[in-house]
């Protein structure tokens, strides 16, 4: 199979894609059916021309093709199989192919389970969807085309970058992408709404299955691509608020203040505009990440080559949908105040103070991360703003919203009296506040904040697992509601999270050190002993392979291979870390440099890290609660073919 | 006012940043020393050519002079090296070549091999002098005024033009002055 | 793109390496005196950040010239000097560039400010969105 044929089916994707975006889009206005019905087609066609393309590319890098340019930089003969895979997506060109290949799977899903919605409606959403690929499929083809040739063909490629031959990152960046491109459902409905002028709260109840499985898919990428710079780095690092890692951050924080505030809107019709604002935003940040991880404006360690076309064409493309949108929100967003009263004892006023906390962090993350560049822009100087700056931001933000979340959970819609809440929160409150004096007492080192923090995640947990406990008493009745399970899971994945957080950051230990075959290093009641190393020869590189016996009294817990490894290839060195991942604690070793000639001395770092696993263990909590709201059924009730618009509108003038 | 056009401005103004800041992207790395307009970091370093001899920063006062840091294993270095040798040949400017992180015997073969265009080198071994002038990547090159302080900073390989348009009117601009 | 052009590539890749091709730098691991005089250096280079790296601090660099910067950091620990006056010397030579804590200062106001002041901004704004919910709530009684 020849490439050429993969370009061939992009520009077919191309041209499928303006007629996705123009002809349902004409229909809705001319009231043609028939050109209604061309968008549930074309999103298919779309889809199917795709995974043509991306499978093309896939096949070049399976068979090794050196002729094409993409392939040679970045396989190699000696590149394992499932390694050909994902290489794919290792850099600028494939990664683009692929967030595009997601962005057409979701328009197809649209296609295929949104058919309960108004005709005019589902077409617009189609349409809007239809437009963004267009704008991605031009990027792809006229600036960073996977499928150019080398003439002469190479004979050996240079190799996949070492620090991406990892299993992490075989799946991280598909599930990132999900989540990024999965905002644009919730953005091209929103859209769609503007348009037809009637923004009800039908269509936030018919956008937020969409949302919330965007939500779960980015929750995961992201912690994915945490854990993975904590093994595959070698200083155990999970975080370090990097610019790429702000621009996957941001569209989160929305993304999470969005799935919230849809709640209220479709419940009690309230704050329609500002869920609109949100939905448009959650997207319009997957973009502009998009835009600062590949343009280069923004020193990472993990941007993508740059290249300014690429960057002014980005820039243009984010100026036309954002911007669109944004014009669009102005003109017409209703002017009147929808939705019913509440008093300020309420759960939309908690669902409100969410809402502010995770806009201002969000905010909070843009200003520290574009703030440089800022600074540069008006010749005010070079400054660096890093961990730090948004540590410090993020721990005092948390703190409002991890005091009001279980009482949130309590509060009724519309009306409830601070009595009644506090009365229903106290037990949950009182043993959180005992197991956060105990730990402390038990770890005196763990300091005031961290108390607080596992005093926080208790209180998270409790509330959220008391609220499920007296719902069960009163109902009488073995079965949980899906919805209150689902808000259940994902609470207490924050809870998870917040514990880990704390326990990890302060009662880590890590030591770096010399050690010579048979030395011992003792800590956290742990024994290090170094049995040597010797050479390895892995299907692409050469390692040293260190041997350690980790035990704990006279039991011996466990061995570590921790390897250093030279990638035929590239040249380059890698640090592989051996880990010995636990409930309650990781044991963590990585080899550095050989201290003298023999070999025999090393430069080892030995890292003790409580409850780190917590971190990612919350995330698939929030992961799982997500996906299983978005699993709720009445979400696919059937849908009246056009939707009553209810009226709860007040005709209060702004 | 409508306050649904809010975000439209703010995004209207994100964008404006996001303009320059793409402008700008090369330079980024391009950081400016704030040793510009300070007094020359003290340094006493034994002469390449003759290691029991020794330089300092005040037997340099009264001139104007070039400080070069390099280093045989810097490939920049060597790119930037007929520029060094050119500006030599004019005799404007006294030029201290600061080698350093290097071995004395690559520097010398170095020099050998290419040509010595240094009024005089110093051997700065462990790299202590170049993070006293705050030096981070090679080459860099500081000019310095009779009195002591450092005048003007280029990062990276200098060329002709920066020769031509910063270093020499900048000598001068001063000799007359004074 | 030509094979010639991939050379030039493969070439520049090389390039940007050379400053790693330095005189090796100590690799020896620092020995301190004291747990809380490692925790201190552990702490300042986590805050400090490496220069010629992409984005990354002083503590986890491989590059020669973090390597350099540690074993200074390390001895001026040992010599007595306060984190301020570390940090103050690191400053005096890289500039504010090196400090991933940004200063507050004239041109880090904003930086620091404008969280704070959104928080108030937005909380201002969501107590008058909750009044006027209230007064609603009032005028027409629950349904």
């Amino acid at each position: 199979m020849t490439v050429e044929l993969g370009q061939v089916s992009l520009l077919a994707a191309l041209l499928t894609a303006l007629t996705l975006g123009l002809i349902p889009m004409i229909g809705t206005y001319t009231g043609n059916r028939r050109f209604i019905a061309v968008s549930t087609t074309a999103a298919l066609i779309q889809c199917l021309l795709l995974i043509i393309s991306f499978g093309i590319l896939t096949s070049a890098f399976v068979v090794q093709d050196f002729s094409v340019e993409y392939v040679a930089r970045n396989s190699n003969s000696l590149l394992p199989m499932h390694y050909r895979f994902s290489a794919v997506w290792s850099a600028h060109e494939g990664s683009l192919l692929l967030w595009e290949l997601i962005l057409a799977v979701w328009i197809a899903a649209v296609a295929l389970f949104s058919k309960r919605l108004p005709e005019i409606f589902r077409a617009r959403v189609l349409a809007v969807l239809g437009w963004i690929s267009v704008g991605f499929l031009l990027f792809i083809i006229l600036t960073s085309n996977p499928f150019g040739r080398l003439i002469p063909s190479a004979v050996e490629g240079l190799d996949l970058n070492p620090l991406l031959q990892d299993f992490g990152l075989i799946i991280h960046p598909p599930l990132l992408y999900m989540g990024y491109v999965g905002f644009s459902v919730a953005f091209a409905f929103a859209v769609a709404a503007l348009l037809g002028g009637e923004v009800s709260r039908d269509w936030v109840r018919w956008s937020r299955p969409w949302t919330l499985i965007a939500w779960a898919f980015l929750t995961i990428g992201i912690a994915l691509g945490s854990w993975w710079a904590y093994y595959e780095l070698g200083w155990g690092g999970y975080w370090f608020w990097d610019p790429v890692e702000n621009a996957s951050f941001m569209p989160w924080l929305v993304g999470t203040a969005l799935i919230h505030s849809q709640a209220v809107t479709e419940k009690r019709g309230a704050f329609g505009n500002w869920t609109l604002l949100l939905a448009l935003s959650a997207f319009s940040l997957s973009l502009l990440g998009t835009f600062l991880v590949r343009s280069g404006v923004l020193t990472s360690v993990h941007a993508f080559a740059s290249d300014p076309t690429r960057g002014i064409f980005i820039l243009a493309y984010l100026a036309v949908v954002v911007g669109g949108s944004l014009t669009l929100y102005a003109a017409r967003a209703p002017k009147m105040i929808q939705g019913g009263g509440f008093a300020g004892m309420s759960r939309e006023t908690f669902l409100l103070v969410n809402n502010l906390v995770f806009t201002v962090m969000a905010a909070m993350v843009l200003t520290g991360t574009l703030y440089p560049l800022l600074i540069d822009a008006i010749g005010a100087g070079k400054i660096s703003v890093g961990p730090p700056y948004f540590g410090l931001l993020f721990t005092w933000l948390l703190v409002p919203m991890v005091l009001a979340l279980p009482i949130g959970i309590y509060s009724r819609w519309q009306e409830d009296t601070a009595s009644r809440l506090i009365g229903m929160v106290r037990w949950p409150l009182l043993a959180s506040l005992a197991i956060g004096t105990v730990v402390w007492v038990m770890q005196p080192t763990l300091g005031f904040v961290s108390a607080a923090g596992v005093t926080g995640g208790a209180w998270v947990i409790l509330g959220s697992l008391f609220y499920v406990g007296q719902f069960q008493f009163k109902k009488k009745s073995l079965k949980i509601p899906g919805s209150i399970l689902a808000m259940t899971i994902a609470h207490m994945g924050l809870g998870v999270f917040l514990v880990g957080l704390s326990l990890t950051s302060t009662l880590s230990d890590e030591k770096h050190l010399r050690m010579e075959a048979g030395d011992k290093y003792q800590m956290s009641g742990y024994t290090f002993e170094f049995l040597g190393t010797k050479i390895v020869q892995g299907p692409n590189y050469t390692a040293n392979e260190g041997e350690f016996i980790v035990s704990k009294g006279d039991e011996e817990i466990t061995r570590l291979y921790p390897q250093k490894r030279e990638y035929a290839q590239r040249g380059n060195m890698m640090t592989e870390a051996a880990i010995d991942p636990g409930f309650t604690r990781d044991l963590y070793v990585s080899l550095g440099e050989p201290l003298d000639q023999s070999g025999q001395a090393w430069a080892v770092r030995v890292y003790h890290k409580p409850f780190i696993r917590w971190i990612w263990l919350g995330a698939i909590f929030m992961m799982t609660g997500g996906l299983l709201a978005a699993a709720n059924k009445r979400y696919r009730r059937k849908m009246p073919a056009k939707a009553p618009v209810k009226t709860e509108a007040k005709e209060v003038t702004a | 006012m409508n306050s649904r056009i809010f975000p439209l401005l703010g995004f209207a103004v994100l964008v404006v940043l996001l303009v320059v800041g793409l402008k700008i992207a090369d330079q980024k790395t391009n950081l400016p020393s704030p040793l510009i307009d300070k007094p020359v970091p003290v340094f006493d370093l034994p002469v390449l050519a003759n290691p029991g001899q020794t330089m300092s920063a005040e037997s340099l006062l009264g001139k104007f002079y070039l400080v070069n840091f390099w280093g045989s294993w810097c490939v920049t270095c060597r790119a930037e090296h007929p520029v060094v040798t050119q500006l030599a040949r004019l005799n404007a400017v006294y030029i201290v070549g600061m080698n350093f992180r290097d071995e004395s015997e690559d520097a010398i073969a170095w020099l050998q091999r290419w040509g010595d265009p240094y009024d005089v080198s110093l051997i700065d071994y462990d790299g202590r002098v170049s993070i006293d002038f705050g030096v981070y990547a090679a080459p860099e090159t500081f000019l310095v005024d009779p009195s002591g302080t450092i005048v003007f900073k280029h990062l990276g390989q200098l060329t002709w033009d920066i020769v031509e348009t910063e270093i020499l009117p900048r000598l001068a601009n001063t000799e007359s002055g004074s | 793109m030509k094979l010639s052009k991939l050379f030039i590539l493969i070439l520049t890749l090389t390039l940007s390496f050379s400053v790693l091709a330095q005189r090796a730098p100590v690799q020896e691991p620092l020995v301190f005196e004291s747990m809380l005089q490692e925790d201190r250096f552990n702490q300042l280079t986590l805050e400090l950040r490496c220069l010629v790296c992409q984005n990354q601090n002083l503590a986890d660099s491989d590059a020669p010239l973090a390597h350099d910067l540690r074993a200074e950091i390390h001895e001026m620990l040992v010599a007595g000097k306060t984190d301020d006056e570390i940090k103050q010397f690191m400053v005096e030579r890289y500039g504010d560039f090196v400090l991933y804590r940004p200063p507050v200062q004239k041109n880090t106001y904003l930086l620091w400010l404008a969280p704070m002041a959104l928080l108030l901004i937005g909380g201002l704004v969501l107590r008058s969105s909750v009044k006027k919910r209230a007064a609603l709530l009032d005028s027409s009684p629950t349904e």
